[in-house]
């Protein structure tokens, strides 16, 4: 059979599996709706947790990334783990024992300040829409190369079943749905690179196969091979930084922090029933995400080498289809700069920005672009977001594995759509109408707002996926710095110090969002000429300033709570009960009522 | 009522803080430490076909992140235990007093 319709089973089946779970699991009330009544089994929670943390940048384009700039790309290998260090031990069992729906919840009710919830709901908003965007064009990208249709019908496909499972079934809709897409996505990124390992070194285990020698009887270590052609090339031995040290530290640890105060990820510890399990689940989480971590620079690895070897001096008329169906998608890329018919791969940009194809095609048949070309001697453009997409047929693999990655790059993107777009719509409708303007509603008013907000928030995501904003990739640095810079410190300081009073997490917060938003927005939109390292603040580009902005979270809010009064009694009372795990199921009863 | 108030529950805290501080030290040494700030030190060194520091980066320190957030639970689990603050006798019994100042401050 062919790709396309291996792809349609693959992509109907498991969207008939997600429709099938959502209407098994309804949701009866707003407990239901927002935390999926709090009594999803840990080791599900922990599938779940990490199906809505692996998105489409998780999936599709990691891999790519890092196969791009070699050793660099582990500040995104340690800061999207590395983070859940951090939530597991300062943040997820004491805020499963407060018991309530949602991140401004607890810093409305903790801080005792409806304004402090405000800032809170707005820093939740802009993070969760920056990111759900991202989702949205991922389903676009898969779509339109995969099943050859419209990249709106593909969004409005997506939307459609997204809709399904998260306005009907709310958090335990998306729970058992986002188990299920774990299920996929983790099967279909492993399948190709068992495949790929076993063909590259003859060892099945990629983690394993990643540090091996070569099958080609050349008996030198992938790596190695990999550093030699890096470097023949001009782009630098795979295995060495490029990035300063400095800029590596604070991205890492932007990314980090960023990832522990992310509110969709926060809010899956509120399903568990109690401390003990939102303990294990956030272990459980992390060894889930861990099996696709720990392949991916791997799968990098081997992508590299195999791109290479492929596309470097190869005839354009003689290259594999794949080549030729990404240049389709505008994600490919060649200028015969030399006039040779073959394709030349070097460092450097084969011309600047990205391609804008002219609706002619050159001598060798190869689609023309209208941008000016460079006189360095590279003459090939690759969009990084490929080559996940890209690496089944690039090795060869079997028709049906290539079906397979589409619906794993799917179930990646819909189950982290689904988590935020639950985030959005809690907040609008518990923090902001049942809190603070319309507090008299029933639970059932209140579901069917949550419900109303939820199907608004799918159009809204929708249309970005359709018509993305250009800034889609410059605005990710704002997801985590903004997360990095507000809730982790207001979170953790409630947590941990009795001191901590409104006036101070108010600041703090204020301080850590003004300061991180305008050096973004500085470098990434009003001056982008500046954006290099001899401009930045000791040498921190916008991507780590998140660190920055946390730290003067951190300080001005502890010094703002020194010199005003101290929180009234019943708060420091109810940071006694955060930090003693008995009783949390009585507080999980107690939020039905 | 049971929180950190009463000076069982001090000690009990205190000893949760000295738990996270430690592993948190050894996170911090793992990633920052040997994943960034010396990992060109230690990429002199091999690890099969890898260099040292390159593998910590990309791939030794995630497999460190999960093994302590499994010593954690086992920490956390077994204090909860011999402090008496755990959650075995919960039960799941709905307590409606357990915050009964909960809707009057809203």
């Amino acid at each position: 059979m062919d790709v396309q319709t291996l792809t349609f089973i693959f992509v109907g089946a498991t969207f008939a599996l997600y429709i099938g779970i959502a209407i098994w699991s309804r949701a009866g009330n707003t407990d239901d709706f927002y935390v999926a009544g709090g009594g999803v089994p840990p080791l599900a929670n922990g599938m779940a947790t990490a199906a809505d943390w692996m998105s489409a940048a998780s999936f599709i384009s990691m891999a790519g990334i890092i196969s791009f700039v070699g050793r660099d790309g582990s500040v995104y290998l340690m800061g999207w783990t590395g983070g859940y260090v951090l939530l597991a031990l300062l943040l997820a069992p004491y805020l499963r024992k407060f018991g309530k729906y949602t991140v401004p919840d607890f810093v409305g009710d903790r801080y005792y300040s409806n304004i402090a919830r405000v800032v809170a709901v707005v820093c939740v908003l802009f993070v969760s829409f920056t990111y759900v965007a991202g989702q949205m064009r991922g389903v676009g990208i898969v779509f339109s190369r995969f099943l050859e249709v419209e990249i709106t019908t593909g969004v409005l496909i997506g939307m459609t079943i997204v809709f399904f499972y998260a306005v009907l079934g709310g958090m335990k809709g998306i729970t058992y749905t986002q188990v299920a897409q774990y299920c996929v996505l983790i099967f279909a990124f492993l399948v190709p690179a068992i495949f790929i390992s076993m063909l590259m070194t003859g060892n099945f285990v990629p983690q394993i196969g990643f540090g091996s020698t070569l099958a080609d009887g050349s008996n030198i270590y992938l790596l190695d091979k990999l550093d030699q052609l890096s470097l023949e090339l001009g782009f630098g031995a795979y295995t060495e930084g490029k990035k300063s040290t400095v800029d590596i530290f604070f991205i890492t640890a932007a990314l980090m922090v960023g990832t522990a105060g992310l509110p969709h990820v926060i809010v899956r510890f509120f399903t568990v029933p109690k401390v003990r399990d939102a303990r294990i689940s956030a272990g459980y989480a992390l060894l889930f995400i861990a099996f696709l971590y720990t392949a991916a620079p791997a799968v990098a690895s081997f992508a590299r080498v195999n791109l290479i070897n492929t596309v470097e001096n190869a005839e354009y008329k003689k290259t594999p289809a794949w080549f030729k169906n990404w240049e389709n998608t505008n994600l490919i890329a060649w200028v015969d700069k030399n006039q040779d018919g073959k394709i030349q791969y070097f460092s450097g940009q084969a011309f600047n920005g990205k391609p804008k194809f002219l609706d002619i095609r050159g001598s060798e048949g190869q689609r023309r672009v209208e941008n000016e070309p460079t006189d360095n001697s590279n003459e090939l453009y690759i969009d990084r977001d490929i080559m996940v997409l890209a690496n089944p047929e690039i090795a060869g693999l079997p028709n049906w594995v290539i079906a397979l990655v589409a619906a794993g790059g799917l179930a990646a993107a819909l189950s982290t759509a689904a988590g935020l777009l639950l985030v959005i719509s809690t907040s609008v409708s518990h923090d902001l109408l049942k809190k603070i303007f319309l507090k008299n509603i029933t639970d059932r008013q209140e579901l069917f707002f949550a419900r109303i907000s939820a199907a608004l928030a799918i159009l809204i995501a929708g249309y970005f996926g359709v018509y993305p904003p250009g800034f889609v990739a410059q605005v990710v640095a704002f997801a985590f710095g903004l997360a990095a810079a507000s809730f982790f410190p207001v979170i953790l300081m409630g947590i941990f110090s009795k001191r901590m009073n409104k006036e101070g997490a108010i600041s703090g917060m204020i301080t850590g969002l003004v300061f991180t938003a305008s050096y973004i927005i500085y470098f990434k939109f009003i001056n982008p000429s500046a954006n290099s390292a001899e401009n930045w603040w000791f040498g921190i580009s916008p991507e780590g300033i998140g660190t920055l902005g946390m730290l003067f979270n951190f300080i001005v809010s502890n010094l703002v709570s020194q010199i005003t009064a101290p929180p009234p009694k019943e708060i420091q009372s109810l940071v006694d009960k955060i930090r003693v795990p008995r009783g949390a199921g009585a507080s999980y009863h107690h939020i039905k009522s | 009522m049971i929180d950190s108030h009463r000076p069982k529950e001090k000690v009990y805290w205190k000893q949760n803080i000295r738990i996270v501080l430690s592993l948190l030290a050894v996170w911090f040494f793992v990633s920052f430490g040997m994943g960034i700030l010396l990992v060109d030190f230690l990429d002199g060194f091999r690890f099969f076909g890898f260099k040292l520091g390159f593998w910590i980066a990309q791939q030794g320190s995630i497999f460190c992140f999960v093994a302590l957030i499994f010593v954690y639970v086992y920490r956390m689990n077994k204090l909860d235990h011999e402090y008496d603050v755990d959650e075995d006798q919960d039960n799941f019994v709905p307590d409606d007093n357990y915050y009964p100042d909960k809707e009057s401050k809203e």
